[in-house]
């Protein structure tokens, strides 16, 4: 335990320090909320929602922060790699699950952290939190997309050399990931043939859960959401371990 | 007197390249046992086989005691290491470098923050402490990581070369450290260098290691006195006629390396004026002559047939080319 509480310190310690990471990570989710909120809150209509696409929006936003950010953080194993730092706790008496855990609690906590900022800022734009209930199921929900992402991200860290493969990841796992979520459309508006590839997608149970706590409403049960969002964190967890065993410096 | 280190036929191959080929030796405790070779020679390939972060390809190495391979935690705990390369984390603080590493091997708050305190202030970094290490100089990062690797008070300490890239002056000050710790904590260090002096200096015995062999190992002064002498090096065209010129019984051995005769013999002070005559005596011109007492660099050339620079500008070179292999 104190050995995941040191790793997970450490990456505080980081994240407290790297101002312009912080608002690096921040401002992508709030262009989205800022431009494609206003701009289409007149034009598109949620069904549920009424005409209100900003509140819509909130909860995918709040996703995509922690997403990005906690890939992000998954991934900077490879710059402890190549700045060597790697090699100090590898060759400590810990075992690697200790340092991927520390590492996966870590990120899930910066993400989280970002996450709320998002939320904080969405409250001047038109967020009503419903209920403290909401808003911990909320939190509950965004913690899971945290752990879940910041593993995958130690997992890919975990087989790449340097970061030369990073804007593949980006571009092909990370965008579509979040751009099938529904963090952006409802999914009961898409064509038949893509609402299957959704449901397939672990971040839409995600979104899903964060608007059910939000705003109250969803589309898919909460607590099948839970499930699979939970489920997936825990699988992810597990791949990112198993795979930093074998990391090699 | 019993061994801190034991290493029998360890070898490591990448592929088909063997980075360390078979070598065998102990080291005793509180001993300073020095690792000197060229670039490419495998130095750091041994360490990071003994500090488990490498698995050897074929056979054994004990840690006090412990085997490498199946005992790993063990070893671990026994060791301290600074790595070649830096392996500090820029963006804290030197006291919070020091204090995650304290934190990794469970050493009490207190016991920490009070050995944190006083290594700082042994490598005089204490002024220091909160400041952050991207700040930090070359020499300043290298005694760093030198107080952190002594934090938990390992009984084997791995330096792999300590003093690259230090100006003199700060390598005079971490030898004098290095010396002094081994005396006053008992501690075995084992240290790679392919500084002759550094090795020569410090070192209570050193294994010279060339592609990945140990070509010697000895004390510095054994492996010196084991070369015949003292050295005349005379730079002349006529090489080739030299060696058949001079041939009385007090030289020991003459070779030609470049453009020099390297004559091995003792008491060179009291025959350098016969060799001078002789060579007029033959009409062979005589642009330089010194005489200079061995040093590891002459043992190194002695057992290589090269210097440890020349040495190392083919192992460059070597890697050029495996590098282009790689890529192609
Ligand atoms: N991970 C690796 N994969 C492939 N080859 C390697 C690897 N690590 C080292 N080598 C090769 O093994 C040989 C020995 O390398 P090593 O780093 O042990 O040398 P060294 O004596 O420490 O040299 P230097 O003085 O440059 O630090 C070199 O030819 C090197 O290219
Ligand atoms: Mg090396």
């Amino acid at each position: 335990m104190d050995i995941i509480y040191t790793i997970w310190l450490r990456s505080m310690i980081r994240y407290i320090r790297s101002k312009s990471r912080i608002v690096g990570s921040i401002s992508m989710p709030l262009f989205f909320l800022l431009f494609l909120g206003f701009g289409l809150n007149s034009v598109v209509r949620i069904p549920g929602l009424g005409e209100n696409y900003i509140e819509f929006l909130i909860p995918g936003m709040v996703a995509m922060s922690v997403l990005f950010t906690s890939v992000f953080s998954g991934i900077q194993i490879i710059w402890d790699k190549q700045f060597g730092f790697l090699k100090e706790t590898l060759v400590a008496p810990v075992t690697r699950m200790e340092i991927m855990l520390g590492q996966t609690f870590g990120g899930a906590t910066t993400a989280l952290i970002q996450g709320i900022i998002i939320m904080v800022i969405s409250l001047f734009v038109g967020l009503k939190v419903q209920s403290v209930t909401g808003f911990f199921i909320a939190l509950g929900f965004m913690v899971l997309i945290g752990i879940s992402f910041t593993a995958f991200g130690i997992a890919i860290a975990s087989r790449m050399e340097d970061m030369t493969g990073f804007q593949l990841i980006m571009n092909f796992v990370v965008f579509p990931i979040f751009g099938l979520s529904g963090a952006l459309f409802p999914i009961s508006s898409l064509p038949p043939w893509l609402a299957p590839v959704t449901m397939l997608d672990p971040l839409t149970y995600g979104v899903e859960g964060i608007r059910y706590g939000l705003t109250g409403v969803s589309q898919i049960n909460p607590v099948l959401s839970f499930m699979v969002i939970g489920g997936f964190a825990c699988i992810m967890t597990i791949i990112g371990a198993f795979l930093f065993r074998k990391i090699s410096i | 007197m019993t061994y801190a280190i034991q290493v029998h036929d360890l070898t490591k191959k990448y592929g088909n390249l063997v980075a360390v080929n078979n070598i065998s030796f102990g080291i005793m405790q509180g001993e300073i046992f020095g690792l000197l070779g060229p670039n490419g020679a495998g130095k750091t390939t041994t360490l990071s086989m003994l500090s488990t972060m490498q698995k050897p390809s074929s056979g054994t190495a004990t840690v006090q005691g412990k085997d490498v391979e199946k005992n790993e935690d063990d070893v671990r705990k026994a060791i301290g290491i600074v790595f070649q390369d830096q392996s500090l984390d820029e963006e804290l603080t030197a006291g919070e470098n020091m204090n995650f590493h304290g934190r990794l091997y469970r050493i009490p708050p207190d016991e920490r923050d009070k050995r944190i305190d006083d290594l700082l202030r042994l490598v005089e970094l204490y002024d220091r402490k909160n400041d952050i290490v991207k700040t930090f100089s070359g020499g300043m990062r290298r005694r760093l990581e030198i107080a952190r690797g002594l934090l938990h008070h390992p009984s084997v300490l791995f330096l792999d070369e300590p003093t690259l890239g230090l100006d003199p002056q700060t390598r005079n000050h971490l030898w004098q450290y290095i010396a002094d710790l081994s005396k006053e904590k008992h501690i075995t260090i084992i240290l790679t260098t392919h500084y002759m002096e550094e090795a020569d200096r410090l070192c209570d015995r050193i294994a010279i290691i060339d592609h990945g062999s140990i070509i010697a190992l000895d004390t510095p002064q054994n492996l010196k006195n084991g070369i015949g002498g003292d050295i005349i090096t005379i730079k002349t065209p006529d090489i080739n006629t030299v060696s058949g010129v001079l041939s009385e019984p007090w030289i020991h051995r003459i070779e030609t390396h470049n453009d020099e005769i390297r004559i091995y013999l003792r008491n060179a002070e009291q025959h350098i004026s016969d060799i001078i005559t002789t060579l007029n005596q033959e009409n062979i011109t005589v642009h330089s002559v010194s005489i200079h007492k061995p040093t590891l660099e002459d043992v190194f050339l002695s057992y290589t047939g090269k210097t440890i620079r020349e040495q190392e500008i083919d192992g460059k070179e070597m890697m050029r080319m495996h590098m282009r292999m790689v890529r192609h």
